[in-house]
């Protein structure tokens, strides 16, 4: 890349090269653009030709980013609230102003109640990942950070999953990213199969892979296989599809497992020198013939037979494991069989095959030592650690059903100060049942909201809003996968100012300043990221602005040379020191050490009864080019082209219940309804429907009860809370029971 | 006016219908709400047979389609084309994008604004 990241053109505009990621949200991706200014305006957004992942390839959400910049609607001063909570009542204040207001209440609840009486929510996805946690441990002082997604059903049980199972971080598909070279890298093979599973890469928002890459690599001869229980636009242009029936995965996984032990298909050299108990598994797969399999799973005997031939004999073959895996109570099985699945066909480490990165790196390292910050009994306090061992090892968070019960309860002890930090979860992005969520956060006596847009969950909550900036308006540095699979690290430069916005990290090192002024010493972003960059890359800041981004290269086979252990000695970072096929870990937490199918808490097999009455499996979540969760919707381009929240209807169960394309529905069963319009479409199976999340509506009225409309088309509102797994991860999200009529009005 | 002799090729078994094209180009030419220099069309899915599905997006170049003569004329691509994500687009002379379509065989397509 050219070493010139800032230009004056002839105009007087300027342009600035950067890497993205959020806001407006999307996950580290860090596609390259360059942003040109005028008169203090963003008024274009090109793709950047140089950059060796996205080659100027740029999505909707980017290249609308001047509307989302400039929108009218943007909150770009501090505010603190001047009327009721739930009334549209604000007023502009000093950053001063807010700072002293905040530490004041901090400090107060600190020595009345509490460093534990507040909590700081983040959201999903966006840079604030990296950041709410720092903020809660470091810059406040609680050990309470919470996502309040049911479950922590996101990521975190992919990444939870992973370091017990491969003591790795993140299984990525392997696309070249790390090399500069790309796909004419000479180590570089291209996959023969990319299995793509509950995961749809070119609309759903990744963490560290660029979706589209999967089209490049089919174009250099890779085949796909879709396991989905919709067929998407990419099922048709795969070789095989599995179309599933929500929530049977782990059948499923275990079936094409039973095939490739049975017929001994699968990478006796591996297993043999790399793999903890083989002859346990092989036990365990004979309980899921393929035909006992197809029961369960609706995908017929034959295909499951043939896809696990292909795929184990494919060399090398990938596997991308989606949103599927966490968002169910049997997700945690699933992905152990599916981290079974790449290990018993040799595929992991591999070029082509599955990349691994380290638990964490660099900035991801860094969040998690700022606890570190917190005496040991305080941390103790961290809600429903105890009680959840397997997600309070490896994430370090509250656990976000138990935090539900403390609000609602007060116990064990009452939450009253909330900071909400890129996270809109009243309306239906991660929460469930975000209406009991609602009444429960009513409780928290002061909030703060760090966002960009008045939310529904901004105006029902916010006693005070920080303004965020864009991407286009910080430095920072993207870093996939926030670090558990560094493809590379981007530089994001700060192109212009809007109002007087400040970014999570310029957030925390102010508050921190003002409450722990020792561990933060750092007067600038740009001065915290050298630090961060220079002792790991030996590079600072400023040269990263250079290089655009760095690709740190990969070694293969980590696992031979002792490169994952700490310890230094050959195989994995694991309790045995091997990839567990049975789990001590999960063992020890009271699960069993081996993957197995359990119903989904609600279906038609497991409720049979309720199943009448709620005939059909909604699954929810497919991702829309247009948006990020329930960001992006006041943005007119984007919200054209996708203007209402849809529900995909098969037309054989569309007629049997008088329902023509774009008629206004009704979804409801036990816990709630919404209104969705129905979309007339072949590729749903009869008997399941498939709804969108994230929407609410900022052209409606803002205040209480309205709140935007949040409440119409919130499908979380059918999502029971609590209905986790053994160790306390998944959710409902992906498959529960629901029945569709046709809307009155 | 688009260059004489000058057309876009469509490799629609890649056009993943992703909107890039269309937004790209009112952004280059600055078009209003309502009006297109470049359009999404999607044929709809529908089953081929048990295996085999069928549904294509396709990008349709309209009247106010200049190929971005200004950017060509700078040495760069078309904005619709940098900024596809499936790669599926290509600028170059009609000859040489015939050459490129019987090369590629099938699902590709020729627009001649």
């Amino acid at each position: 890349m050219e070493k010139e990241w800032k230009k004056q053109n002839p105009d007087g505009s300027y342009t600035v090269r950067t890497c993205g990621w959020s806001p407006p949200g999307d996950h580290p991706v860090g596609c390259g653009m360059k942003l040109t200014i005028k008169d203090g305006r963003l008024i274009k957004v090109e793709g950047d030709p140089e950059h060796p992942i996205t080659q100027g390839r740029l999505c909707i959400r980017c290249l609308t980013l001047p509307e989302y910049v400039h929108h009218p609607q943007r909150i770009i001063y501090p505010m603190k609230r001047v009327g009721k909570r739930g009334e549209d009542k604000w007023q502009r204040i000093s950053w001063d102003e807010a700072m002293d207001t905040i530490v004041e209440k901090i400090n107060y609840y600190k020595e009345n109640h509490g460093s534990e009486s507040i909590i700081v929510f983040g959201g999903t996805g966006r840079e604030a990942c990296l950041y709410y946690y720092p903020l809660g441990f470091a810059s406040i002082g609680t050990p309470n950070v919470c996502y309040p997604q049911s479950g922590w059903s996101c990521y975190g049980p992919r990444c939870a999953i992973t370091d017990y199972i491969l003591g790795a971080g993140y299984p990525e598909i392997d696309f070249a990213g790390h090399f500069p070279d790309r796909y004419e890298h000479s180590e570089w093979k291209v996959p023969e199969y990319i299995m793509l599973w509950g995961k749809e890469p070119l609309k759903s928002n990744p963490d560290g892979f660029f979706g589209h890459s999967i089209i490049d690599m089919m174009k250099r001869g890779s085949k796909i296989i879709m396991v989905d229980p919709r067929i998407n636009w990419l099922c048709t242009r795969a070789e095989h599809v599995l179309q599933l029936r929500p929530g049977s995965d782990t059948a499923l996984a275990m079936g094409l497992l039973h095939v490739i032990i049975n017929e001994e298909l699968y990478d006796k050299e591996f297993v043999e020198n790399w793999c903890y108990g083989f002859e346990e598994f092989k036990e365990r797969v004979q309980e899921y013939p393929p035909e006992k399999v197809a029961e369960i799973t609706w995908v017929p005997k034959e295909k499951i037979i043939e896809v696990a031939r292909v795929f184990a004999k494919a060399k090398p073959a990938s596997l991308g494991w989606g949103l599927a895996v966490d968002q169910n109570p049997n997700g945690v099985h699933l992905g152990h069989a599916l981290l079974a699945l790449v290990a018993l066909t040799g595929n992991i480490d591999v070029p082509g095959g599955i990349t691994i990165g380290p638990p964490a790196a660099l900035m991801g390292k860094w969040r998690m030592e700022t606890r570190t910050n917190l005496p040991e009994e305080l941390w103790e306090k961290r809600i429903g650690a105890k009680q959840w061992p397997a997600v309070s090892t490896a994430l370090a968070t509250t656990h976000p059903d138990e935090t539900l019960d403390t609000l609602e309860t007060g116990k064990p002890y009452k939450l009253r100060m909330g900071w909400f930090n890129s996270s809109n979860f009243i309306s239906p992005t991660n929460s469930a049942q975000p209406d009991r969520w609602y009444r429960a956060l009513q409780s928290l006596e002061f909030c703060v909201v760090q966002d960009l847009f008045m939310t529904p969950t901004a105006m029902a909550f916010a006693d005070i809003f920080l303004p965020l900036p864009t991407f286009a308006e910080h430095d920072g540095v993207v870093l996939t996968h926030y670090g558990r699979n560094a493809i590379f690290a981007g530089a994001m430069n700060k192109a212009l100012e809007v109002g007087e916005c400040k970014s999570d990290i310029e957030v925390c090192i102010e508050l921190g300043k003002r409450l722990y002024p020792e561990i933060w010493p750092w007067n600038s972003a740009a001065e915290f990221f050298s630090d961060q960059l220079k002792p790991e890359l030996g590079f600072d800041f400023d040269e990263l602005r250079e290089k655009g981004l760095y690709q740190p290269g990969y070694t293969y086979k980590k696992y031979e040379n002792g490169l994952l252990r700490f310890d230094g000695e050959p195989g994995f970072n694991t309790v045995t020191g091997k990839v567990e096929l049975y789990s001590t870990l999960f063992e020890a937490w009271g699960d069993d050490p081996l993957p197995y199918h359990e119903e989904p808490p609600y279906s038609p097999y497991s409720t049979p009864d309720l199943a009448k009455e709620y005939p059909l499996v909604l699954t929810t979540g497919a991702r829309y080019y247009t948006s990020f969760h329930s960001e992006h919707r006041q943005v007119p381009t984007l919200r054209a082209i996708t203007p209402d929240p849809l529900v995909e209807i098969n037309p054989d169960t569309a007629e049997e219940l008088g329902i023509k394309e774009g008629d206004w529905v009704i979804i409801e069963n036990m816990f709630g309804k919404a209104r969705f319009k129905a979309q007339v479409t072949p590729t749903i199976n009869p008997k399941v429907v498939h709804a969108a999340h994230g929407w609410w509506f900022p052209e409606k009225d803002a205040e209480e009860p309205n709140l935007f409309g949040v409440w119409e088309s919130n499908i979380n509102t059918l999502m029971p809370h609590k209905h986790i797994g053994k160790l306390g991860f998944g959710d409902t999200f992906k498959s529960i029971i629901c029945r569709v009529r046709k809307a009155e009005d | 006016m688009a260059k004489k002799g000058y057309g876009l090729l469509i490799d629609y078994e890649y056009c993943t219908g992703c909107y890039s094209c269309e937004v790209a180009c009112k952004n280059e030419l600055k078009l209003p709400h309502g009006k297109w220099g470049i359009k999404l069309l999607e044929e709809r899915p529908w089953k081929i047979n048990d295996e085999k599905w069928e549904w294509n997006y396709i990008p349709v170049p309209t009247a106010l389609c200049n190929l971005c003569e200004d950017r060509v004329a700078e040495g760069k691509q078309p904005a619709c084309v940098l900024h596809c994500l499936g790669q599926a687009m290509e600028y170059g002379p009609v000859e040489e994008l015939a050459k490129k379509m019987a090369e590629k065989g099938t699902k590709v397509a020729m627009f001649v604004p």
